[in-house]
């Protein structure tokens, strides 16, 4: 009797590992995920609203580009998730999971509104700096708290944070009614609507929301000093150094506590930051939708710059542009505007699924 | 007396949305994925019931409740199941990070929902216009003799619910009895917390995630058509109740501490911390937003009481969140 032996061949695909790819190559097969994420989105487009999908992309364009008050909302918005994505940079190099930014956000833009709505007396520019202030600790103690928990008693840091946004937006939804403009109105309204006390003015005009320059010259000054901070100075490095190993740190004699206490208060200030720019740099008003989950959609710019913070702004941009764009066509083809979530998502995935082959090759059996 | 049968019955209808999702949530994580796409999964369900119920009773004169409740029921299973699949491609073969792909999901599941809420409210002729009578009726039909036709009757307050109050609850029970019972729940809760050890007994890690994810997906998924058609009897309402929901469910699996039995009385007391602002006299509208903060603030509370005490069961699957694959060690 013959014993039947079961014949092992290799599979037909295996997954493996693929070090050192070019930085060109790597930006090449993102280029691939966004050219082929458009042309699945186009085909949704079609198939969803019947739109010509070369037009809507035209109306997409002229959207953010059409005139310059259109490439002005598209860099203040820019700039509003790229300063998000900054903030979260040095906690998510650590691989500290900081999913608390929408949060961060939120006390910040409440630190700031209480600032706008209370020191009316001061001269404007004391009062901006007093609401910088007030925004920065704000953000800084909301990241403080998982900071401490994660260091001390390794608590799950995911977790936290994202219970931690919860608590922040129930927080405004309390402020918002104490502050409410009119009983049972649930809104705040624009503050200091007639003194404009406490709105960041324009950077080329005084007028208000007209442009945006401080905004984003902010925002850029605050990535590049992030950038350097991350990649120069001893912080960065002992940040860089637990984010690829926590027992690699310990042996080195790096206090690791130390490190994850004080970059969680950096990342919460810096994402406490954004909300002192939403609300006295563009809505001069706050509410539950102040960060709009524009935190979370920072996790993902993040994650996808690889912690980056000048790549940062192509992918923020992209987002924005699309964003813009999607809205536009919403309002033109009279479709629903959650049509720019289902396009920002399918973009997302593909980025996400490109980060695949930039990281492992796909080998056909047999061959090498 | 009235107050008090009240406040259960909206607590264990609320309850049990987020029961539904957070049963599933406790089966995905306990395959190490940490699945934070929840709240569009259980957009995407709501959804898909909802649209099978609609179109079918639209087209026909006389719809049969057994029937749309049969489509809506089909529909959100298809529908969460494939979102499911989607995040399980992503995290399981293509190893992306888990808080990425479920935050994209999140996204993009309440936007794909609120596109076809919104385009169907335009269909049916304006906001609230959407009608799945049938479906609705049949969904929260329940069993009058017993209760009476009352709702002060105290058994309203155990059996006046939907069947799929109770579905939920044996759905609890059976994740329960199979994570702790059987060789199945072994080697899922191993592929948590050690995939490497799995692997190495001969368990198929890709097929043990696949298959957890997808089924956790289809079980919250549930609990967005249990939203739609018991909680805002069978329409549309765009105003993130669905999300807001989802990320309870998400942190009552922390709260019930990784156990299916726990999301049970876990999430009706949720439901009675989220209701009671309304049977407390005195309060403003102020404070009402403060007690909604409670559940997230108990949560919070268990997750760090769970840390310092550092129990084994109670900590969450020790690989939740990361990626295997196989070749790196």
């Amino acid at each position: 009797m013959s014993v039947s032996k079961k014949k092992h061949t290799e599979p037909l695909l295996r997954v493996v590992k693929y070090e050192g790819m070019s930085r060109s190559r790597r930006w090449l097969v993102r280029l691939i995920a966004v050219l082929a994420s458009l042309i699945v989105s186009g085909i949704l487009i079609v198939l969803l609203a019947g739109i010509n999908p070369i037009k809507v992309y035209g109306t997409m364009i002229r959207a953010s580009f059409g005139s310059s008050r259109l490439v002005w909302n598209l860099l203040r918005d820019t700039s509003t998730l790229l300063l998000l994505g900054v903030g979260l940079a040095p906690a998510f190099a650590m691989r500290f999971w900081n999913i608390g930014a929408e949060g961060q956000m939120l006390v910040g833009g409440i630190a700031t509104a209480f600032c706008m709505k209370y020191f009316t007396g001061m001269p404007t520019f004391l009062l901006i700096i007093v609401m910088v202030l007030a925004s920065l600790i704000a953000g800084a103690l909301w990241g403080l708290l998982p900071g401490i928990f994660k260091a001390f008693w390794n608590t799950n840091e995911t977790l936290f944070t994202l219970m931690m946004n919860y608590i922040a937006i129930q927080f405004t939804a309390f402020m918002v009614a104490q502050w409410e403009v009119g009983v049972g109105n649930n809104t705040v309204g624009v503050i200091n609507p007639d003194g404009h006390e406490g709105w960041l003015p324009g950077l080329f005009t005084s007028a208000f929301n007209k442009d945006y320059g401080i905004n984003v010259l902010l925002v850029l000054a605050v990535t590049v000093a992030m950038f350097i901070y991350l990649r120069y100075s001893k912080h960065g490095y002992e940040i860089s150094v637990i984010g690829d190993s926590v027992n690699t740190a310990r042996y080195a004699g790096i206090n690791v506590k130390k490190v994850y206490i004080r970059t969680m208060v950096l990342s919460g200030a810096v994402c406490g930051l954004a909300g002192f720019l939403a609300v006295s740099g563009v809505s001069h008003s706050i509410s539950t939708s102040t960060a709009g989950g524009r935190g979370f959609t920072a996790i993902i710019v993040a994650w996808l710059a690889k912690f980056n913070t000048f790549s940062m702004i192509a992918i923020a941009a992209l987002l924005c542009f699309l964003d813009q764009g999607a809205l536009e066509i919403a309002s033109s083809c009279n479709v629903n505007t959650y049509v720019s979530k289902i396009i920002t998502g399918v973009i997302l995935f593909f980025l996400l699924a490109g980060e695949f082959f930039t990281m492992y090759r796909i080998k056909v059996r047999g061959k090498h | 007396m009235t107050d008090l049968i009240q406040l259960m019955h909206s607590a264990i209808i609320f309850g049990t949305v987020i029961m539904l999702g957070a049963v599933g949530e406790i089966i995905t994580e306990k395959a190490g994925h940490l699945n934070l796409g929840v709240p569009g999964i259980m957009y995407i369900g709501g959804i898909s019931g909802l649209v099978a119920s609609f179109f079918y009773e639209n087209s026909v004169a006389e719809p049969s409740g057994v029937i749309s409740v049969i489509l809506s029921l089909t529909a959100t299973i298809i529908g969460s199941g494939l979102a499911g699949l989607l995040y399980g491609f992503l995290t399981v073969t293509l190893r992306t990070n888990q808080n990425v792909t479920g935050l994209t999901l999140t996204i993009m599941g309440g936007g794909i929902a609120n596109f076809f809420g919104g385009m169907l409210s335009k269909y049916a002729g304006g906001v609230g216009k959407i009608s799945t009578d049938a479906a609705s009726s049949a969904y929260r039909a329940y069993f009058t003799p017993l209760t009476g036709n009352s709702t002060s009757n105290p058994l309203y307050a155990i059996f006046g619910y939907g069947w799929m109050t109770y579905v939920a609850i044996a759905l609890a029970v059976a994740a329960h009895l199979i994570l702790k019972r059987t060789r199945v729940g072994l080697g899922l809760r191993a592929v948590g917390e050690n995939p490497a050890t799995a692997d190495a007994a001969g368990i198929n890690v890709s097929k043990y995630k696949y298959v957890a994810i997808i089924i956790g997906s289809v079980i919250s998924g549930l609990g967005g058509l249990y939203y739609t058609m018991d909680y805002v009897y069978g329409t549309w309402i765009i105003d993130g109740n669905i999300e807001a929901l989802g990320w309870l469910a998400v942190a009552l699996v922390i709260f019930t501490t990784w156990k299916p039995i726990g999301a049970i009385w876990g999430a009706y007391l949720f439901g009675v911390l989220y209701w009671s602002y309304l049977y407390i006299p005195g309060l403003t509208r102020q404070s009402q937003e403060i007690f909604k903060m409670l559940p997230y603030v108990v949560t919070l509370g268990v997750l760090i009481v769970v840390s310092l005490r550092k129990k084994k069961e109670n900590l969450p699957p020790d690989h939740l969140g990361l990626p295997y694959f196989r070749e790196e060690r």
